[in-house]
């Protein structure tokens, strides 16, 4: 008793300062602080004398400047005479472009050969895993130079072009293909597009409600198919079918007429998507088989068919193991789109460095650059993290 | 009731298919639904169409000797090209009476990677070993010793400056994503916002910039009149863009640890370093091996980005043998063949971090 008493009345003994965990914490902070930001300023300092020593302009007053240089595909308008500030927009649509495009063909073409590794054809099985042995372990850049080079050396050029489809021809100048010549009915067919879709959405709540008060289903699937296709097409066929292809024709030594996209463009599209095919392959066959056999047993015991297991049991179970490495290749896709500037596709960083070696304004160039691929890489990061949100397990 | 039961006829089971042979394995493989029937019938017509033009280029209509380029240009490859150039592709810009040097090197880089392989080694003989490799490998790329001469930095190229530029980013970017890591998992939350600040700030941007900034803005961070060489430039890029992805990959080591075994070590009295680095650190890498293989790997195949700051890797080196205005067209050519290096050491390394993952995990398996 008594000694529980003393004990409870004596404050625990305070450690001497230097041995306090809380003011050696801080003071272990100060110095790492101290020791970085002497570093930083240490490397402040020696940029500023050199930049002045070298008479290199600061500040971001050259965006304004003409840029002087003609840039070889842009989808908005630009001409030599504009400003470099225009050419960098220039350069990052053009990044944005390639980016978007690659991650969506990236995504179909890994999604499919990851479940073709799960076949039980064996020669599917068999093919699939030879694509992702094969172009996982070939760096990206190499393969870039070698489609650039073939397209480049190997491809005829225009009037011996190689005709892979009909009106589609493949030459040194690019993959010339057709295009629906524009017609107004089209602007219409895009919003019954939209009213379809919308009509789905709610009529997926509707059914969802309907069956949990009633136990009824609802073929939703097949009308919600007959509302997204059938609306664009009565609209299609009420406008009196308007359709007419803008086909590719050799005039003189170039196609005209279509629609021609530049060897470096495919180049970097097919290396991008084949390159990154592999590993969301791997990552799709992985978050399948991460879902364990009795699940898929169960949702048999039940009685569910082979494509509602998969949809309502197994998809979203391998979704949450699939998107978060599936992030990381979606960032990858966006950065190595970078690698452009190696076979001259006029990206961000290729456009970038044409300004930096006209200006001689490395850091501001630099920074630029590394500010635009934060953003972007933050934007997928947001996207994705809120897809993952939707899809992760909800626990209790 | 036995007559009866004899007198029944009963309808015979047909005798089950035959699942064993050449014609059960393709039944079951091959065509054991519509669908898959159809999909091998595409994937077989798929073949056909493909392969054998592919084989007659690269081997039946193929090239093997030529005197020079025009003399090369009929239907096929034409590997004399390679032939030709090999010297040039593996050790590019290198003297050419000294080349027995950068083939020593590739020597030395494959004994060590043999040795790092061999597990009964792990542990200080194998460090001591790499540190007599890597001393080997910079006194034989720079010479200096009595009867070799001297070759500056801007020479080494070809398979040899691949070789280093991986390894040696390894060797350094590891450490250091270790602290990365470490301080990234620190209380001290000074500590812990700077670490996160950049390891999230290089993994946001692609290597290119990093190099970029290495080859035209590192200049700039230094005293005035002091220079610093373009390999090493390069080199500082790779090793600080690797420290980020490789703290990554520790990080995750570090949180598989479980947190009875740091209570345990606090219970014992250690201090935050020798926790660190007899409890924490041993069980966290052992852990991460196979996927720092696979960064590894990974490295390997970034270290081709160097020829946008103009050095010449295994990959630049092939791009400026391309350019000899006798041997003009056979980009396909000796793209090819040194995809097949690539290939070949990717391939090797990632089979051996599968190896490795089923060994470590085995205690795990049921």
């Amino acid at each position: 008793m008594t000694s529980e008493q003393v004990s409870l009345n004596i404050a625990p003994a305070r450690p001497a300062p230097w041995r306090d965990p809380r003011i050696r914490g801080v003071a272990y902070q100060v110095v790492f602080v101290a020791a970085v930001a002497g570093f930083a300023a240490f490397l402040l300092h020696n940029m500023l004398g050199n930049i002045s020593r070298q008479h290199i302009a600061t500040g971001f007053g050259f965006l304004r400047k003409e840029a002087a240089f003609g840039i070889g595909e842009s989808l908005i308008a630009y001409s030599p005479a504009d400003t470099y500030g225009r050419a960098f927009l220039v350069g990052l649509t053009n990044t944005l472009y390639v980016a978007a495009i690659g991650i969506v063909l990236a995504t179909i073409l890994g999604t499919v050969m990851g479940l073709a590794r799960l076949s039980s054809n064996w020669l599917i099985a068999k093919l699939a895993q030879i694509y992702v042995e094969t172009f996982r372990n070939i760096p990206l850049l190499l393969q870039l130079f070698f489609w650039w080079g073939l397209l480049n050396t190997v491809a005829p050029s225009p009037r011996q072009a190689w005709q892979i489809l009909p009106d589609v021809f493949v030459s040194n100048r690019g993959i010339a293909f057709p295009v629906p010549v524009g017609n107004p009915a089209y602007g219409w067919i895009g919003i019954a597009f939209v009213v379809g879709a919308l009509l789905v959405i709610s009529l997926r709540r509707w059914a969802a409600l309907r069956q949990a008060a009633t136990g009824r289903q609802f073929p939703t699937g097949w009308v919600g198919l007959g509302l997204i296709l059938g609306l664009p097409l009565i609209v299609f066929l009420a406008f009196g079918a308007p359709f007419a292809l803008n086909a590719p024709a050799l005039r003189g030594f170039n196609f005209s007429g279509g629609t021609t996209v530049s060897p470096e463009f495919t180049a970097l599209l097919l290396g991008l998507v084949i390159y990154t095919g592999t590993f969301i392959a791997e990552i799709v066959r992985a978050g399948i088989l991460a879902v364990s056999w009795g699940q898929s047993e169960a949702a048999m015991a039940l009685g569910l068919k082979s494509g509602q297991r998969m949809r309502l049991v197994v998809l979203p179970q391998a979704l949450r193991v699939i998107i978060p490495p599936m992030t990381s290749q979606y960032l990858g896709i966006a950065k190595n789109s970078s690698l452009a500037v190696a076979i001259g596709y006029p990206d961000l960083v290729s456009i970038a460095n044409t300004t930096m070696n006209q200006t001689g304004q490395a850091v501001e160039g630099i920074m630029m650059i590394m500010a635009v691929y934060l953003c972007i890489s933050l934007a997928i990061s947001l996207a994705m993290n809120l897809y993952n949100r939707a899809v992760a397990l909800v626990e209790r | 009731m036995t007559d009866i039961a004899q007198d029944i006829p009963v309808a015979r089971p047909a005798p089950p298919r035959r699942s064993t042979g050449v014609f059960g394995w393709l039944r079951a493989n091959l065509f054991n639904s519509v669908f898959n029937s159809i999909l091998t019938l595409i994937a077989v017509a798929l073949i056909v169409v493909s392969v054998p033009p592919i084989v007659r280029w690269a081997l039946i209509d193929a090239i093997w000797r030529a005197p020079n380029g025009q003399a090369c240009h009929g239907g096929g490859a034409c590997w004399a090209f390679i032939g030709e150039k090999f010297r040039f592709i593996l050790f590019g810009r290198y003297p050419l009476d000294e080349q027995w040097r950068p083939a020593a090197v590739i020597f030395v880089f494959a004994a060590m990677i043999a040795s790092a392989c061999f597990r009964p080694l792990w542990g200080r003989r194998l460090a001591i070993i790499w540190f007599v490799g890597m001393s080997a490998v910079f006194l034989l790329m720079a010479g200096g010793l009595p009867g070799m001469r001297r070759v500056e930095t801007a020479l080494w190229s070809g398979l040899p400056l691949t070789l280093i530029l991986a390894v040696v980013g390894m060797l350094f970017g590891f450490p250091l994503g270790v602290l990365l890591a470490l301080g990234r998992r620190s209380r001290l939350p000074a500590v812990r916002a700077i670490c996160v600040g950049y390891i999230e700030l290089v993994r946001g941007v692609p290597l290119i910039t990093v190099l970029f900034m290495a080859s035209l803005m590192l200049p700039l961070f230094l005293p005035a009149g002091m220079t610093i060489d373009k390999l090493l430039r390069a080199q500082i890029a790779i090793i600080l863009f690797a420290a980020a992805y490789l703290a990554e990959v520790v990080r995750g080591g570090l949180q598989a640890i479980p947190k009875g075994q740091v209570e345990a070590a606090d219970a014992l009295g250690l201090s935050y370093f020798q926790r660190t680095r007899l409890i924490v650190l041993p069980q966290a890498l052992a852990m991460v091996i196979p996927p720092l293989v696979n960064s590894f790997i990974g490295m390997f195949k970034d270290t081709s980005l160097v020829i946008i700051v103009s050095l010449f890797d295994l990959l630049g080196a092939t791009g400026f043998a391309l350019t000899d205005a006798n041997w003009q067209g056979f980009a396909v050519e000796a793209y090819v063949f040194i995809a097949l290096i690539y290939w070949a050491f990717c391939f090797f390394m990632s089979r051996y971090s599968q190896v490795l993952e089923r060994e470590f995990n085995r205690g795990k398996r049921r």
